[in-house]
């Protein structure tokens, strides 16, 4: 579990969260928001790769804080998939493996899954953005930790992969996992998510089921309910 | 941080960059012995290329590969592995593998010439050391420049500036104050101007190693007895020390409290 209290973040003078209060239980969970709300800057709080100015960020009761070791039990999706050009996939795969110190996983399934058994031994810079995010999909999900983040994991795939990988989300939502999930496809949030996070101007606009959202925004269609806020609050 | 260095380590030696540096050492190498038939006279030219083509390849080097390398970087910072660890082993995986284009590169030609037994094989270590401080100063401050930049082409213009300034322009500055008070005692002064610069360092080190101090009038002389002493060779070794600790530690300390 996730627990979030009060997180501020300010870049420059350009302040992104103003008191994020969140709790993240199991299930998938769609952080929600227009570009540049900071869905990606907490994201990355969550993996210290940005400190917060202010707040605290627990996993599983424990603080994070100045900590890296926690990392470990968190695979995270990037939402730039971009990797060193001079070696091959099987070489990214194996020296990640390496770097995780997970070296008996094994990848196999999800090679299989994205077809990607035909560019295994090819440089990484011929390969195409879609191809790319696959790869980056596998790293993600090869390492079966309790905690999922994906930062817009459908960016660039073909439909063929895009229902593998809601297969493979429904999967590991079955084992039970945390997956924080960000994504503009309100079609592939309203499937898989169970718990919808909408940010807006840095705070926490609304946080429930689906359905709760559509009640209070008396909308009867999640899209219609997702515009409605932002009009709500830009018009 | 082992890990991290070894595979930028193995991602470096087999960019085309690094043949090219390692051609060009070698072909330089052997170009020269061939043009003077002597090893002594081959080290005095290298060092005039080294000095200033060591820092140059260096600071471009070290930003090309801070940005080029950026994205994968977001990758390993999510991943456990500590963060000082990720910064110091990419910064260590360039300079090694430019320190050795550089010793293999020039090795090579000067071996195949008989250096082993030509008696300055010391002069030629010497050489070799001082391009390998060389490097790991201008890649780390090349790699500052670039944790403090997110702008490559800023970063990039502020690397080879700093180059130019440490290459260049101070000696034309230190020139002019030489010139400008020619009529006081400057050689303490001078002294502590050399010091201050990692290149003007290194070069001043070379030239009374090799023993041809005597081309620098008066002032050589008195560079001589500084440098020349055990004491003044070891402060001259701490201060290139000095020189490379404190950009290394500023990565560290910068890496540390950055945002990505």
């Amino acid at each position: 579990m996730i627990k979030i209290t009060n997180l501020h973040k300010k870049f420059a003078s350009n302040e992104i969260l103003k008191g994020i209060n969140l709790n993240i239980d199991k299930g998938v969970t769609a952080i929600l928001g227009p570009n540049g709300s900071g869905k990606t800057t907490l994201n990355k709080c969550i993996l210290s790769m940005v400190y917060p100015d202010k707040g605290t960020i627990e996993i599983n009761s424990q603080n994070i804080h100045s900590q890296w070791k926690y990392r470990k039990g968190i695979d995270y999706l990037p939402q730039i998939a971009n990797f060193p050009n001079n070696i091959t996939v099987n070489e990214l795969i194996k020296m990640i493996k390496d770097l995780r110190q997970e070296s008996l996983k094994d990848e196999t399934p999800l090679i299989n899954l994205f077809k990607l058994t035909p560019y295994l031994d090819k440089k990484l810079t011929n390969l195409s953005g879609g191809t790319k995010q696959k790869i980056n999909l596998v790293l993600a999900f090869m390492f079966d930790n309790d905690i999922l983040i994906l930062d817009e994991p459908t960016t660039g795939l073909d439909p063929a992969a895009l229902i593998s990988l809601k297969e493979l989300i429904f999967k590991e939502k079955q084992k039970g996992k945390t997956i924080l999930v960000t994504s503009h496809i309100m079609s592939f949030v309203e499937e898989i998510s169970d718990q919808i996070v909408f940010i807006l101007e840095g705070k926490t606009y609304f946080h429930g089921s689906i359905q709760e959202l559509k009640e209070s925004t008396n909308q009867s269609d999640f899209q219609h309910a997702i515009a409605n806020i932002l009009t709500d609050n830009y018009a | 941080m082992l890990k991290i260095l070894k595979y930028s380590f193995y991602d470096l030696i087999r960019s085309r960059w690094s043949y090219i540096y390692f051609l060009f050492y070698l072909i330089l190498g052997f170009v020269l012995l061939f043009l003077n038939h002597d090893i002594g006279k081959a080290i005095i030219t290298l060092m005039n290329v080294i000095i200033v083509l060591v820092p140059l390849i260096s600071t471009i080097f070290g930003i090309m590969y801070y940005y080029d390398s950026k994205e994968f970087t977001e990758l390993l910072l999510a991943l456990p592995i500590k963060r000082s660890s990720i910064f110091l082993g990419q910064y260590l995986g360039i300079s090694l593998s430019l320190s050795m284009s550089l010793l293999i590169g020039l090795g090579i030609p000067f071996l195949s010439y008989g250096l082993l037994e030509s008696g300055i094989i010391f002069d030629f270590i010497i050489l070799i050391l001082i391009g390998f401080f060389l490097t790991l100063i201008f890649s780390a401050l090349a790699y500052n420049i670039g944790l403090r930049n997110e702008n490559k082409i800023k970063g990039f213009g502020l690397a080879i500036l700093l180059w130019l300034f440490l290459a260049v322009i101070y000696d034309g500055i230190f020139l002019s104050v030489l010139m400008l008070f020619g009529d006081y005692p400057l050689e303490n002064i001078t002294l502590v101007g050399t010091v201050l610069n990692p290149i003007d360092l290194s070069r001043i080190l070379i030239l009374l190693k090799l023993d041809i101090s005597a081309l620098l009038g008066y002032t050589g002389a008195v560079f001589k007895k500084f440098f020349g002493g055990t004491a003044g060779s070891l402060i001259s070794f701490l201060i290139l020390l000095l020189w490379t600790y404190i950009p290394i530690y500023l990565i560290y300390k910068t890496a540390k409290k950055k945002d990505f």
